[in-house]
């Protein structure tokens, strides 16, 4: 038994390295899409507001299995091919950006408006207020969140093993599917997404206490 | 492009989607319930216990929201049944497995709802000559779960959400209706607009509904 899993370390280490690749591109590309939004949300004329707003509210009130399902099986049918991959990739980054809209909303949102203010009053232009004075004091809010939020990204990618992506569920499946060592296989898994996971999940509890000097 | 909707097939196979947003919500209650006991036990246990104790909760607690859901759905329908002499239908299994998962969650928001209680009120409750018993059932309870609402509805609406996953050892919930009727029908963007509608309303409803039992509850400030 263990000869055999010991056998299939090396395909899952790829299937590892799938998921790692999926998250990180859905992280980053969440990343920009959402902060671009988030300011659209803050500061964007009502017309913007409202779409932003939509956008947010639906992705967030739908399981993310179905926007999967939804973008996989519904981009060929309205003429988009796009590969597994990438489809994959789209759907998870349209559901980690409504998150970021919203961490960056909260963080600022915080800012007291006396900054804001202050920063007009000094004749700074809308992108030099946010890149000189509300940025900076909106990150260290904006920071803990997110990285607990790139946890959920991690755990969303074993969802793409459902459109045949060998990343690490999907990996593990196959295995079992030739070893029928399920359990032990199974735990593994459990294991070193535990591992990964935990380890984030740490480092915003350190970022936080970090920044914990910040009071309201 | 060049794709015209056509919604007659969706309507023929509704009760594939009916059927299986009540089924959705069943399996959403029926682990939320078995999940807030475990949550409160599990709670008033930590708050109370010893490190040895608190470090087992905690590990709980951190497995399973460190590990994907889907992964757990598979451990648990798959791979217990060839360690442990049991059988159970794919439904029982993921009850089974939400309750564990949102026993998880529900541990850190009773937790904290716990330690938020005031002071002031357990002495109070000492001061009139309360056992601990009384002091818990009486206090520090009602405070704590009105304090920890807020944060049990929206817990209340993830889980609906995650019953999605079901679907993949074909509990026959919401999204495997929309999977049955895209393949079988072909109607895809049709399928998964209604099914987005249908999650959208059943979730701002119940949203909705646990923001009215909020306000009726709120601690005064």
């Amino acid at each position: 038994m263990l000869g055999q899993i010991a056998y299939a370390l090396p395909f899952l280490a790829q299937g590892f390295a799938v998921t790692l690749w999926v998250s990180l591109l859905v992280v980053a590309l969440s990343l920009v899409a959402g902060v671009m939004m988030g300011v659209g949300l803050v500061y964007g004329p009502a017309p913007l507001r409202w779409v932003v707003r939509i956008f947010s509210d639906t992705i967030r009130g739908i399981p993310i299995l179905v926007l999967i399902f939804f973008v996989y099986y519904g981009l060929p049918a309205v003429g988009i091919h796009l590969e597994s991959f990438w489809a994959a990739v789209l759907a998870l980054t349209l559901f980690k950006t409504a998150q970021v809209i919203e961490y960056l909303r909260g963080a600022v949102g915080s800012i007291p408006k006396g900054q804001s203010e202050a920063s007009m009053a000094i004749g700074l232009t809308f992108r030099q207020r946010l890149a000189y004075v509300i940025f900076p004091q909106a990150f260290r809010r904006f920071l803990p969140p997110w990285i607990n939020g790139v946890t959920d990204a991690v755990k969303g990618s074993a969802l793409v093993s459902l459109l045949g992506i060998t990343d690490l569920m999907h990996a593990i499946n196959q295995v079992i599917g030739r070893t029928y060592e399920a359990m032990p296989l199974y735990i593994l898994g459990a294991v070193i997404y535990f591992a990964v996971n935990y380890a984030l999940s740490l480092a915003s509890r350190r970022l936080e206490r970090r920044f914990s000097f910040i009071r309201e | 492009m060049g794709y015209t909707l056509n919604f007659n097939l969706i309507w023929r196979n509704f009760d594939k989607l009916w059927g299986g947003l009540l089924l959705s919500l069943e399996l959403a209650v029926i682990s939320i319930a078995i999940g807030i006991v475990i949550g409160l036990l599990l709670a008033v246990w930590y708050v109370s216990a010893g490190r040895v104790v608190r470090t087992v909760i905690a590990g709980y607690v951190e497995f399973i929201r460190n590990v994907p859901l889907i992964l757990l759905v598979y451990l648990v329908f798959y791979g217990l049944p060839t360690v442990i002499d049991v059988a159970y239908s794919a439904q029982t299994s993921f009850v089974a497995t939400l309750s564990l998962y949102s026993g998880a969650y529900l541990v850190e928001v009773f937790r904290s709802g716990l330690e938020a209680v005031p002071r002031g009120q357990i002495d109070a409750g000492k001061a009139i000559g309360l056992t601990p018993w009384q002091r818990l059932l009486h206090v520090r309870l009602p405070t704590m779960l009105r304090i920890t609402l807020p944060a049990l509805s929206n817990t209340f609406i993830s889980l609906f959400k995650d019953t999605s996953v079901a679907s993949v050892i074909s509990v026959p919930e919401l999204t495997y209706g929309a999977q049955w009727i895209n393949f079988n029908t072909f109607r895809i963007v049709e399928v998964y607009l209604v099914v987005t509608a249908m999650y959208l309303f059943t979730g701002y409803a119940l949203l909705y509904a646990l923001r009215l039992v909020e306000r009726r509850f709120r601690v005064a400030h």
